[in-house]
């Protein structure tokens, strides 16, 4: 449901863009006649009964962050690098927390039970600082990011399988305080 | 006679292990062969002489038995094919009924209550085939008392007198297992610190489980813990004292501290500090409160253990680009590496695999450790010339491994399967007897207490 929604509203921006950028030029100005007086418009409709319409999350919100940035990357096994389509993610975070300075996060660093306890607690502790360190290398006040590690200890994937370890193997941006709602 | 009973010895000893010696003493090898078969003893209930308590002096029986056949050197025989039954403690069994029923040796006990409302338990052993009783201590029996609430102590440290008097070997059942005791989903673990008696009995939770607590080890005195636990949202290194109950944060340091384990004096813990993204190891004087940092190396360095000497510690270290096993002198001077050079670590696993949570065991000549290689996990145990490796167990996950204090079994947890929820097992140093540890939850991060005062 999550990345459904994620999509749609990358789609629905994609489709905004599309349409701009393809426009035609407009055309030139035409001068009009002077306005004439008109009669005064009918009063308006009394305003339709609220329907709950999915607007999105509000901008600034822990929702907006979940939903329009992305809250975790995903490391390779045993890796603690970035690779782009984490960097791409990491940009996103760091410009959302330029756009809402009070905001504070804590950085997860979590591993797969693919290793033992203790080791995987060091890995851990390296994939959150590893994140945070791209987060400040883009800007992101270091005041505003702790960092954890949980080793394997919060998995997100319940399986004993390759998709769930993959999963289970991510940096998590948590917001702590600052959001709007 | 004589004749013939050289002969069942020396049959056993091809066939079962036991040593043949000058006096043809039953004694039971521990690193027997291969075809190994455990020995035969026979513990009948132990005779009730003063009050009328049956079910206890029968649970104290039924506690060394236990304990007795959980070492897989022995075999209990089955109490039906007694033929003597009017053992009395004082007086010489008749051998040649326990020979019938091929029984090496005999444990005769006597139970009393005493007018101060406590108890006591005398046993003596019996050395079937010689024909003699087995001194223990110099003492041709052992008498103990204690208030009744303390039996099962009674019961272990008379197991403990008859496995140290014929093995050898340094005695393990009086003692307990710190573990972690974890219930709920998996993706909403609770884990709790969690203690029990060697043999699993006297479970008790130590901590409510409100936060996450890992790896637990015992001080040598076994009267305090040392833990990792999240409390206040950070994980960092506790000490716990078992009788107070009193938790205790170690040290003042800025990133988190994990991986603790008592020096072999007690007098320090040694930990890891990750800060910044790098793991270095570290020692603290748990009188003075100083510590010391030990590495200083971009790698993780993790999981420190001491040598019982406490000259050398093992770690885990990824420098060399995966987790493997290195020695550094405690002092930090550099060593002679058994694979040559001389460095400050020195690297002793070169096999395939990943190597981590090494232990040293408390002989000083092996460290005990998890590999995996191949989607698989393995409990080995390799010299600390980095010679000698041998895996003892492997299943889907089996990590952790820790020893007894006579270095003879390791503990460890097993997920035996993709999904199984972890579990205590236990292995001798030979390889054979694997045992699950009965524990009411599922179990991980077992450490062996060292044996009780």
């Amino acid at each position: 449901m999550k990345s459904y929604l994620k999509i749609s509203t990358a789609a629905a921006v994609l489709i905004a863009l599309g349409a701009c950028a393809s426009q035609p030029e407009p055309p030139p100005p035409v001068e009009e006649a002077p306005p004439v007086e008109q009669p005064a418009p009918p009063p308006p409709p009394p305003p339709p009964p609220v329907v709950e319409e999915p607007t999105g999350p509000a901008p600034g919100s822990l929702e907006d962050f979940r939903v329009n940035v992305g809250e975790r990357v995903y490391f390779d096994l045993n890796e603690y690098r970035l690779d782009p389509d984490d960097q791409e993610i990491l940009k996103l975070q760091a410009a959302w927390l330029q756009s809402y300075p009070s905001v504070r996060i804590m950085v997860a660093g979590n591993c797969d039970e693919r290793g033992t306890r203790e080791y995987n607690l060091a890995l851990g502790e390296r994939r959150a600082s590893v994140v945070k360190d791209y987060l400040v290398s883009l800007g992101v006040d270091p005041s505003r990011i702790d960092t954890i590690s949980y080793g394997k200890e919060r998995p997100i994937a319940a399986g004993s399988d390759e998709a769930s370890w993959a999963l289970n193997r991510n940096g998590f941006t948590q917001i702590v305080s600052g959001t709007t709602s | 006679m004589t004749r013939l009973l050289l002969a069942l010895v020396m049959a056993f000893t091809a066939a079962i292990g036991l040593a043949p010696t000058a006096s043809a003493e039953l004694k039971v090898l521990v690193e027997g062969p291969g075809n190994f078969k455990p020995v035969p003893l026979a513990i009948p209930d132990f005779e009730v002489r003063g009050g009328t308590n049956t079910d206890l002096a029968r649970q104290i029986a039924d506690v060394v038995r236990n304990d007795l056949e959980s070492t897989g050197l022995f075999e209990m025989q089955n109490p039906a094919s007694f033929i003597q039954k009017d053992l009395s403690i004082d007086v010489q069994p008749r051998f040649a009924d326990w020979k019938i029923i091929k029984t090496d040796g005999l444990v005769v006990g006597a139970f009393e209550e005493l007018p101060d409302g406590k108890i006591a338990v005398s046993f003596r052993l019996w050395d079937v085939y010689a024909g003699d009783v087995m001194r223990i201590n110099g003492q041709p029996g052992r008498r103990l008392t204690t208030t009744p609430d303390n039996w099962r102590r009674i019961a272990h440290k008379i197991a403990d007198s008859i496995y140290t008097r014929l093995t050898g070997e340094d005695p393990y059942f009086d003692t307990r297992i710190v573990y972690i005791a974890e219930t709920g989903p998996k993706l909403n673990r609770v884990k709790r610190l969690a203690i029990m008696d060697s043999d699993g009995a006297n479970q008790q939770y130590l901590t409510p489980g409100t936060n996450t607590v890992l790896t637990p080890r015992f001080s040598p005195s076994a009267q305090e813990i040392t833990y990792m636990s999240y409390e206040g949202g950070k994980p960092r290194v506790y000490l716990f004292n078992i009788e107070t109950g009193r938790q205790e944060l170690l040290g003042n340091f800025p990133g988190m501290t994990f991986a603790p384990r008592f020096s072999r004096d007690g007098e320090s813990v040694l930990l890891t500090q990750a800060n910044n993204g790098n793991s270095d190891l570290y020692i603290m004087n748990l009188q003075t409160r100083q510590s010391r940092r030990l590495t200083d190396h971009p790698a993780i360095d993790t999981s420190p253990s001491m040598s019982p000497d406490g000259k050398a510690i093992v770690f885990t270290s990824d420098r060399g680009g995966s987790p493997q096993l290195y020695i550094m002198n405690t002092d930090g001077s550099p060593r002679t590496c058994p694979s040559g050079g001389r460095d400050v670590a020195c690297r002793i696993t070169f096999n395939k695999g990943q190597y981590s949570t090494p232990v040293w065991s408390p002989r000083g000549d092996l460290v005990a450790f998890t590999k995996q290689l191949g989607g698989k996990f393995y409990i080995g145990v390799i010299g600390t010339d980095g010679t000698g490796e041998r895996l003892l167990t492997e299943a889907y996950l089996d990590e952790g491994p820790d020893w007894s204090p006579n270095g003879r079994v390791i503990v460890y947890f097993r997920e035996s399967r993709p999904g199984a929820g972890p579990q205590l097992w236990s292995v001798d140093l030979s390889g054979r007897n694997e045992r699950r540890l009965q524990t009411q939850t599922e179990a991980s991060d077992p450490a062996w207490s060292p044996l009780l005062q």
